[in-house]
């Protein structure tokens, strides 16, 4: 099964393509690393995904075909948005209680014992949460929807080193679990080299490439991740300068 | 980790059932108690202020009454206790901004603060789906602004009511009527109907401005002019005026405008100065004490002169009669308006390209 099925996918803002002639197929089981550059088209990609956005062309489904935005892809899909908005005049168990409230499933128990790890208390409003354990919260009601699909918008950029390991360990652990597939964008790679098991590299709105970071990595003879992406960036920036 | 903390989540792609509508009571309360709340604190505070204010009037009202028309001093006096009190119907105009705090300040943030802070990228990512969870916000908000609104007129109602019960006219206590701009949408269902609509627009204002503070502005700028609009020009074209050449109409009656003729002929504001000055100086001469019955009756009296040689007073009007048609029609127009401004916002966010 594939987790996102994009086939000339485009999304324009304007005169503008953010996102231009898009077809990939991500596998389920998989952390999959949505890398490139700022501008590169990462954001519009997930915003297409979990349905935020309305295609321009082509066509994108999730779960194995079911429709980005529709009420089974939204059912089995939790997404964490860039900067990981949480209402700032509710308290943390408010926010629960929220998203419990508009969902088919909610692991209460499982968020409770989350947070208690994490030392964030219940009763305290968001905004007085630090950065890094607004971040753990919106992630910690993303995964007590018991979601298929954990799609991540930039999860560590806003974050400090620490809270960075913090935040792609809960990630990685998560993902060990069970079934549960990974979609994450970020233009910081240090963080992900130990979580990544899939690849796709993004540049100027066009999918550069695709593929299992493994093989990928034997196929272009690159010793990380971050090599390999910037190898592969700088060839492709000459390539289309040319 | 084990099953029993990590359960798999079963597959229900096909045949979902959407999350019943109620889910979303315990979220709006939750998100929205400090300003519903802050709704019912406001209105509650000006109610107990003017049924304060409405008793002491109710009371000189009464006392007047109980006079009846005598002409005595202790009499006089308590007609004048009751025209004291009067400033308040003009001053009632500043009730008028109650609708148009509760539709900006809870209408227009409503979508606005989401857009704004981002959270909408939370809210429409949860099962429960966009447009219904728009749809759930709104048609809940807009009936919890309403009722309270429509609760709080029922004291406008009752503070209103010596002003416009049929025993001042007798009195001649009387100088607005119930369809005085300021007073029409006071009262009545009118009130409620203008909460709504301006719920409405803020609602529809925040989703196409996206951001808090110029939703708010606009919003206020859209109430104002569609109430001014509603007030000078359409309010008295609701129902087709009555004409009327009887120079005394009952004081309830709005009286839209006046002209005179003569043979046929349409007279100017001067023609008709003059024609006036001149018979009231026939008609109730100075030096003797008059027929008696004060200034309006001075002015019924040169009227009827003037009806005696040829002139005739053509009044276009809206009888008392009318207050509650208007009041519906008025109130009718306001919620399809709302209805449609509702609906849009929710179109907006259906469609609406992240």
């Amino acid at each position: 099964m594939n987790i996102v099925e994009a086939s000339g996918l485009g999304k324009r803002y304007g005169g503008t393509w953010a996102l231009r002639d898009c077809t990939l197929e991500v596998p389920a089981g998989h952390v999959t690393a949505l890398v490139g550059p700022n501008g590169a088209g990462k954001t519009t990609l997930l915003n297409l995904a979990v349905g935020l956005a309305a295609p321009s062309a082509g066509r994108v489904t999730v779960l194995g075909g079911r429709p980005a935005g529709s009420p089974p892809a939204l059912d089995g899909i939790a997404f964490v948005a860039q900067d990981t908005p949480l209402y700032k005049n509710l308290s943390v168990a408010d926010m629960i209680y929220v998203t419990r409230q508009l969902n088919r499933r909610f692991d209460q128990a499982f968020a409770a014992a989350r947070l208690a790890e994490l030392g964030i208390p219940q009763k305290r409003k968001t905004r007085k949460l630090s950065g890094g354990q607004q971040a753990q919260v919106a992630l910690t009601l993303a995964l007590a929807r018991r979601p298929r699909l954990l799609v991540l918008d930039e999860p560590v950029a806003m974050l400090d080193p620490i809270a960075r390991h913090d935040f792609m360990a809960s990630v990685q652990a998560a993902a060990a679990a069970d079934g549960l597939s990974v979609l994450l964008s970020s233009h910081v790679l240090t963080e992900l080299e130990r979580v990544t098991s899939y690849l796709v590299l993004l540049a100027r709105g066009q999918v550069r490439l695709a593929g299992e970071v493994r093989e990928l990595l034997a196929e272009h003879g690159a010793g990380s991740l971050e090599q390999l992406a910037l190898t592969y960036l700088r060839e492709n920036v000459t390539e289309v300068a040319r | 980790m084990t099953a029993l903390t990590r359960p798999a989540a079963p597959d229900a792609g096909a045949g979902l059932r959407p999350l019943p509508w109620q889910r979303m009571a315990g979220v709006i309360w939750r998100q929205h108690r400090f300003a519903l709340t802050g709704v019912v604190v406001l209105l509650g505070v000006v109610a107990v202020l003017m049924w304060i204010a409405g008793t002491t009037i109710h009371q000189s009202y009464a006392n007047a009454l109980a006079c009846g028309t005598s002409q005595s001093p202790t009499c006089q006096e308590k007609d004048l206790a009751f025209l004291g009190s009067y400033g308040f119907l003009s001053n009632g105009i500043i009730l008028q901004t109650l609708p148009v705090l509760i539709g900006a300040f809870i209408g227009a943030p409503l979508l606005a603060r989401e857009m704004e802070t981002g959270t909408f990228r939370y809210a429409w990512t949860q099962g429960f789906g966009r447009w219904r969870w728009t749809l759930a916000k709104l048609v809940s908000l807009a009936v919890a602004v309403t009722v309270p609104a429509y609760l709080f007129s029922l004291v406008l109602d009752w503070y209103y009511q010596p002003y416009f019960a049929t025993g001042n006219q007798g009195l001649g206590l009387i100088e607005y009527t119930q369809f005085f701009p300021g007073l029409f949408d006071l009262r009545g269902i009118a009130f409620a109907g203008w909460t709504l609509a301006a719920f409405a627009t803020g609602a529809l204002a925040g989703m196409l401005i996206r951001r808090v503070v110029p939703a708010i502005a606009a919003t206020i700028a859209v109430y104002a002019g569609l109430a001014f609009a509603a007030g000078t020009f359409l309010r008295e074209h609701y129902l087709t005026p009555l004409v009327t050449t009887s120079p005394s109409l009952p004081g309830s009656a709005w009286v839209l405008r006046q002209w005179w003729t003569k043979g046929g002929v349409t007279l100017g504001q001067s023609a008709v100065d003059q024609a006036f000055n001149s018979a009231w100086l026939k008609v109730n001469n100075p030096t003797q004490s008059g027929g008696g019955g004060g200034k309006y009756a001075d002015y019924l009296r040169v009227v009827r002169y003037l009806g005696q040689h040829g002139y005739t007073q053509w009044t276009r009007y809206q009888p008392g009669s009318r207050f509650w048609p208007l009041q519906w029609i008025e109130s009718g127009w306001l919620l399809a308006l709302s209805v449609l401004l509702i609906a849009a916002a929710v179109w907006l966010v259906r469609r609406r390209a992240a």
